[in-house]
């Protein structure tokens, strides 16, 4: 085996109480593509994060090119020959793609620029192969072009290894092909590229060899050369998965709660979508295929044109409207969209209900403290503090506020997105429960969630969504994880011929 | 106490201490400080600022500012003398506040429909809004020396002038409001985090709005006080009030990123600035280091608040 460009030891990183990734041992042979693969949260971009300077290890070591290294952060890592490219790109929009590439670069003379970029751009682009123009303003350009930018700026550092965050999430088929072409001249100049993917057929195309990692931990690194689509599904997925315990399920669907025809709007497409009352419906998607943009569709939180009627009567699509009718989301985003965070526990649960715990706009705080307290206990909000600060509670509580917020009031439809995401074992287990009393009490549940196993377990009907549109519908009792993921990818494939 | 909590003490009653330390000072270096005549002269004269500070607590909290108070008190001013010279003096004490409020729904409303922020928006109604005070007042000053007029404010009530129970009134409206009522509710949660509100079918754009009328109803009360005691409408009134507002706001230690505030700590900031005012003036201290020491007062309390903030 040639010489290591990275060596990673016992990298455990943790984010919160969470740990995020666990131990993780991974060598990167220098002079060759290695590709990063697990599925949705199971830690591949942090673990790119980290190898680049830009997430700090809790634990672990790093060495490159077998020297070992104490501080590690972005100018460190660069000053090692290691950048990283992110997902979303860094890119000032108002400069020119020469002054890009250089900048902090810059030649000067007593702090006045040569304004010679454009020129010193020509030799990198000379070696490289990459071709774009110097002068351009880097915010007319395609997005595919603006990765050369970053990729040119990382060269312009003489980096020796480049890591790339998903670096093909919005590029056409034929700019990933033509993306690829260029990862495969850099390692034939003997450069590193660690790529980062959750697009197997690419990883497999392209890469020297794979490491899959799941629920943070590395599952196994080897040759791509030997490897099949379905050993890294399987790999993803796990032989032997820690079993979480679902509640059964109880069916005691009545009439239809929700009905969806036409829906179109911010990359959305649905034909056809009902749910009726008492019922679990799910959606399962790989990260990006617009199962959040639907359900925001839904209640009205992005603009969107189509039917939507809820028992029995057509809701405008205004998020008033769906709320007035009882459609409640409890969003993926905690800090950004779910809690506000600068009030205390109690406010929080309150908030959308506040005209029932106030008499011509005077707050009941007595009736509100009480309410408050005992939805914490129905919860198990740890610690049960009705004023408590909410931006000092662990994910898993905070996510037991966001139910306890919503699931007040009787709500006819609830729209879960990543109900458990970033949640320990026991509040899993406590929101699953609230989710199936839920059901059982009548109301109707969409359930939103990149973990197949929870959708699998809890829902009674899924569709799998693609690209904004429902594509296939699914029974969640009689099919595995593994087919669903096989069929996700076929229709992600299917696809990519198609456009 | 632990660190940690001296720190978050400090940081909640930061100005309280100051006023304590500098009523102290001012006590012990002169005898005619301490006197309810005195302290009675320093409320009444800042009670105009006091109450538009008390509504720009609320906007800030909601996530904006209002740098258009001082011209809405400008258009209050030369109103209010206008009608009261040429109609009748009750009707232009009452109509200045609401034309404050007709002023700051303009505002809201400017912010909310063009979706532009609250700092943009409000630099330039205020130029329209000074505009529209020099036209009114045809340039030159309005006197209004009528008795009907006046008594608003240089008159007394229970041997307190009028002003200071408006201020108090006023400011205790607002906290009630703030505290106590749905209202209030919505206007820390849009402040602390509008996605979430809309999310939770609050309608932010009708909070915003409701809080720049307020802040215009009380710019409008606040000139009538002014004009009333100086008998004199003018269109340059209330010039560079709306960043004394906003001063004393922050000063107070509400947090000029929104969702955190309280109207008592601006009233404190008020008093505070005036304090310092105070003292150069009763120890005959050299104006030119006035402003100085207003400059070194801010910086020294938003450091202990911002001190505060980092360690949470």
């Amino acid at each position: 085996m040639t010489q290591a460009a990275l060596t990673a030891r016992g990298i455990t990183v943790r984010f919160g109480d969470v740990e995020v990734l666990s131990g993780i041992d991974v060598e990167i042979a220098a002079g060759s593509i290695h590709g990063l693969i697990g599925e949705n949260g199971a830690g591949k971009s942090t673990l790119g994060k980290v190898l680049g300077g830009y997430y700090q290890a809790s634990s672990g070591s790093l060495a490159v090119f077998g020297q070992g290294i104490g501080r590690w952060d972005p100018p460190t890592a660069l000053g090692h020959g290691v950048a990283i490219m992110h997902q979303e790109l860094q890119l000032v929009p108002h400069l020119t793609v020469a002054e890009n590439v250089f900048m902090g670069l810059e030649e000067h003379r007593w702090g006045v620029l040569r304004r010679n970029e454009a020129e010193r751009l020509e030799d990198v682009m000379q070696s490289s192969g990459l071709r774009l123009d110097p002068h351009a303003l880097t915010v007319e350009l395609p997005i595919a072009d603006q990765q050369k930018i970053e990729i040119l700026r990382a060269l312009a550092r003489e980096a020796q290894v480049i890591i790339m965050d998903e670096p093909t999430s919005s590029l056409s088929s034929e700019e990933i092909e033509q993306l690829h072409r260029i990862m495969a001249r850099l390692r034939d100049e003997g450069r590193t590229v660690i790529y980062v993917s959750h697009f197997l057929d690419h990883v497999l195309e392209v890469c020297d060899r794979i490491t899959v990692l799941r629920d943070g931990r590395h599952v196994l690194t080897e040759r791509s050369a030997g490897l099949t689509k379905q050993d890294l599904v399987s790999a993803m997925l796990g032989i032997q998965r820690t079993e979480t315990l679902y509640p059964p399920k109880r069916k005691a669907v009545s009439e239809l709660a929700l009905s969806v025809r036409n829906l179109k709007g911010n990359g959305v497409d649905v034909e056809a979508l009902d749910i009726r009352a008492g019922e679990i419906m799910g959606l399962i998607g790989l990260v990006g295929s617009g199962r959040s943009e639907i359900a925001r569709a839904i209640i009205g939180a992005d603009r969107a044109t189509g039917e939507i009627s809820f028992l029995g009567r057509r809701l405008d699509h205004t998020i008033r409207a769906a709320t007035e009718a009882g459609i409640v989301m409890v969003p993926e985003d905690r800090r950004r969209q779910g809690l506000v965070m600068s009030m205390p526990v109690r406010a929080n649960i309150i908030l959308p209900h506040l005209r029932r715990f106030a008499r011509f706009g005077v707050m009941a705080t007595r009736r509100e403290r009480r309410r408050a307290r005992e939805l914490i206990d129905r919860f198990s909000v740890r610690p049960a503090i009705v004023d408590g600060d909410v931006s000092r509670y662990s994910g898993g509580n905070q996510q037991k506020v966001l139910l306890a917020k919503w699931l007040e009031g009787d709500p006819k439809l609830v729209i879960l997105d990543e109900p458990s995401r970033g949640v320990d074992v026991g509040a899993r287990e406590t929101i699953h429960a609230a989710i199936c009393e839920l059901a059982a009490s009548g109301s109707a549940v969409l359930l939103i969630s990149s973990e197949i196993e929870e959708v699998l377990g809890l829902a009674h009907r899924a569709w799998l969504v693609d690209r904004g549109r429902l594509v296939q519908e699914i029974d969640p009792d009689a099919v595995s994880e593994n087919e669903i993921l096989a069929a996700l990818f076929r229709h992600q494939s299917l696809e990519g011929v198609s456009t | 106490m632990t660190r940690a909590q001296m720190l978050r003490f400090f940081q909640t009653y930061a100005v309280l201490i100051l006023i304590v330390a500098l009523m102290v000072t001012l006590s012990v270096l002169s005898d005619s400080f301490l006197t309810l005549r005195n302290l009675l002269n320093i409320l009444n004269q800042n009670a105009p600022l006091a109450i538009m500070a008390s509504a720009m607590t609320l906007v800030i909290i909601v996530g904006g500012f209002d740098l258009s108070v001082g011209a809405i008190f400008a258009v209050g001013s030369v109103t209010s003398a206008w009608i009261a010279l040429h109609i009748d003096p009750y009707l232009g004490l009452l109509l200045a506040p609401l034309i404050g409020l007709v002023l700051g729904v303009v505002n809201g409303m400017v912010i909310t429909r063009l979706n532009v922020h609250s700092f943009l928006a409000t630099i330039a109604t205020s130029l329209i809004f000074k505009g529209v005070a020099i036209v009114i007042s045809d340039g030159r000053l309005i006197s209004v020396r009528i008795d009907s007029y006046i008594w608003l404010g240089r008159g007394k009530f229970l041997g307190v002038f009028n002003s200071i129970w408006i201020m108090v009134t006023f400011a205790l409206v607002l906290t009630f409001l703030l505290t106590r009522t749905t209202f209030g509710r919505r206007i820390f949660s849009v402040g602390g985090n509008e996605e979430a509100a809309i999310l939770s079918g609050i309608r932010t754009h009708r909070i915003k709005i409701a809080t720049f009328a307020l802040a215009g109803l009380a710019a409008g009360l606040a000139s009538i006080i002014t004009t009333s005691r100086v008998a004199l409408g003018q269109a340059s009134a209330g010039q560079g009030m709306e960043l004394q507002a906003i001063a004393a706001v922050i000063l107070g230690g509400t947090s000029i990123y929104g969702g955190q505030g309280a109207v008592w700590r601006s009233l404190a900031g008020v008093f505070l600035l005036a304090l310092i005012n105070n003292g150069f003036n009763i120890l005959n201290a050299d104006p030119f280091f006035r402003d100085l020491t207003t400059g070194l007062v801010i910086l020294a309390a938003i450091g202990v608040s911002a001190i505060g903030q980092a360690r949470r």
